[in-house]
């Protein structure tokens, strides 16, 4: 664990090289000690990748334990981080995304299997059949970054982004997969999409995805996705 | 229930407070006043709690009717604006009566102001905060910028309000305090500010030539700019040498100078994206963000290095600062 600052009201903690599983995990149980008992002036901690970002007012942390706001900071949170190797990766919650794959849902699908030799079918039969963990969630509001892609379905981003991507529409972007939460410009691959909403700013909790779930996709048919959108 | 009529929108006037935070890990960016700043001294001036929601006027401001008599402030940066015909004076509350009509032209420096009225707008919260998110379309006025014809609802006035306004009485439109917060509690706003920096997580990736740069010339503000970020253009191109490669997506904050792969460097500003990608060369003293806000095309800033100690020291001096403010404020209507 690494902790060092990001300007004079945050500091960035790293706990790992890469957003695998258990670094990913060890960021949850971090988050999860941090909040459990928080320090006077803490603003809120946010988990993105192999780090979590804790955001403070530095004129209302505790004046005890070091020199700076900042050394008070580093200090509360090396005490209350969870020792290596205790924090037992959590298992996430699992959740099962229905997509409508391909057609007007992925205009992509059947170039994003060009480039790899592959059928639509062959791609959809990939893309769910693999399991997926959620390593962040931005750069908009819902937006998941999914690992866990088959190397087979790796794919580039387009090189112009498209001004317009529907919402719902699950997308390839290099090595990982992930859920447009409402129209945006955007740069993925489309190869699906999916009726469920994503993001909803009026409901106490926001987001359908949270940073640890891990995710199946379901293939479902353009009468499915109508009935579902509608109900 | 007090209101005020739309008339004219002006160039982009949203609903603004001081963010919503604790809704990062889902992506939502914390978001609110550009110029925190002016928004808690305009929300002091009327008695309201600081973070009490009130218009951000940005570049060419609003024509407003104010329904009843009602106490406001303004803010910021210098704006013409007028009722009936007179100036509205700055920096102080003003009573205005039932019917006024507020006149906004355009910035004559500067770029933001913020107009508090006594209760506060009242429009709805939205995961916390009452901040218009205007990527996203939620919060504030409907989630957007305001439109001629919105009538937006006001909230009680606290009692100091109550008491304040009658020490204002008048037959004219519009009666200002003669007191005012002194230029010593102002943001120091100026179209080419050096604005203080620590370093940021990724400034050992730049080599010794760039980091020199960075710290030692001026760089332009480009007409991209708005509430999400400052775009920098540098006078030489390519400022701040090779490209760095994309580094994986963290966490970010306000006032991160992060550098894309054309050297071109951007300031994180209040609606700023919650993850990014590409190298953070600096981060700006929040003391100093107020400063950047008001920065508009053509403007040039520089940046000079200070530490975390320093740059918190700063912060919690101004805080300091603006506590003696609020208890000043307090007995002009005790």
């Amino acid at each position: 664990m690494k902790i060092a600052a990001l300007g004079d009201s945050a500091v960035m903690v790293t706990l790992g090289d890469a957003p695998d599983a258990a670094t990913v995990a060890a960021g949850c149980a971090l988050v999860a000690a941090l909040e459990a008992r928080p320090m006077p002036g803490l603003i809120e901690c946010a988990q993105a990748n192999a780090g979590v970002t804790v955001f403070y007012d530095p004129a209302r942390v505790s004046k005890r334990g070091g020199n700076t706001p900042f050394d008070r900071v580093c200090r509360w949170i090396e005490d209350r981080a969870p020792a290596p190797g205790q924090a037992a990766p959590q298992a996430g919650r699992q959740v099962t995304v229905p997509v409508c794959y391909g057609g007007e849902f992925g205009l992509d699908l059947e170039m994003v299997g060009a480039a790899h030799g592959l059928t639509a079918d062959e791609v959809v039969a990939l893309h769910s059949g693999a399991e997926y963990f959620v390593s962040a969630i931005g750069f908009i509001p819902g937006f998941p970054y999914l690992r866990g892609l088959p190397e087979s379905l790796h794919t580039v981003r387009r090189k112009t982004p498209r001004t317009r991507v529907p919402a719902g529409s699950v997308a390839i972007g290099n090595s990982q997969t992930g859920i447009y939460p409402f129209e945006t410009p955007g740069g993925w691959n489309l190869i699906g999409c999916t009726p469920w909403r994503l993001f909803n700013a009026y409901s106490s909790a926001p987001s359908l995805l949270q940073v640890g779930d891990r995710v199946h996709f379901k293939p479902i048919t353009p009468e499915e996705y109508g009935a579902s959108r509608s109900s | 229930m007090s209101r005020i009529n739309v008339l004219r929108p002006g160039m982009m006037t949203t609903v603004q407070d001081l963010g919503r935070p604790g809704w990062q890990r889902f992506g939502v960016t914390p978001g609110g006043a550009a110029d925190a700043c002016a928004l808690r001294l305009a929300n002091l001036l009327v008695g309201n709690s600081e973070g009490a929601a009130a218009l951000e006027i940005t570049g060419t401001g609003p024509t407003l009717r104010f329904a009843e008599e009602t106490l406001v402030a303004v803010a910021g940066a210098d704006f013409d604006m007028s009722v009936g015909g007179a100036r509205l004076p700055t920096w102080r509350p003003v009573r205005l009566s039932a019917g006024a009509e507020l006149t906004f032209g355009a910035a004559r420096n500067g770029l933001r102001c913020y107009l508090a009225v006594a209760g506060g707008l009242a429009v709805p919260r939205v995961l916390g905060g009452r901040g218009t998110h205007l990527a996203a379309g939620f919060g504030g006025f409907d989630g957007r910028a305001l439109r001629a014809g919105d009538v937006l609802k006001i909230g009680p006035a606290t009692a100091w309000a109550k008491r304040m306004i009658p020490t204002l009485a008048g037959a004219d439109p519009m009666v200002a305090a003669r007191w005012e917060v002194g230029a010593a509690v102002r943001p120091r706003y100026t179209a080419g500010p050096v604005v203080r920096v620590m370093r940021g997580p990724q400034w050992d990736a730049f080599n010794a030539a760039a980091q020199a740069r960075f710290l030692g010339e001026r760089f332009t503000v480009d007409a991209r700019s708005d509430r999400m970020g400052l775009r920098l253009t540098a006078a030489s191109a390519g400022l701040l040498g090779e490209p760095l490669p994309e580094i994986l997506s963290e966490g970010i904050a306000v006032g991160t100078v992060q550098v894309p792969p054309d050297g071109q460097p951007i300031v994180l500003l209040a609606e700023r994206q919650t993850v990014g990608g590409y190298s953070k060369i600096a981060v700006v003293a929040s003391v100093d963000l107020p400063l950047l806000a008001q920065l508009r095309p053509g403007d040039t800033v520089g940046f000079s290095e200070v530490s975390v100690a320093v740059a918190q020291e700063l912060w919690i001096t101004g805080e300091r600062l603006l506590a003696t403010v609020k208890q000043g404020i307090a007995l002009h209507a005790a």
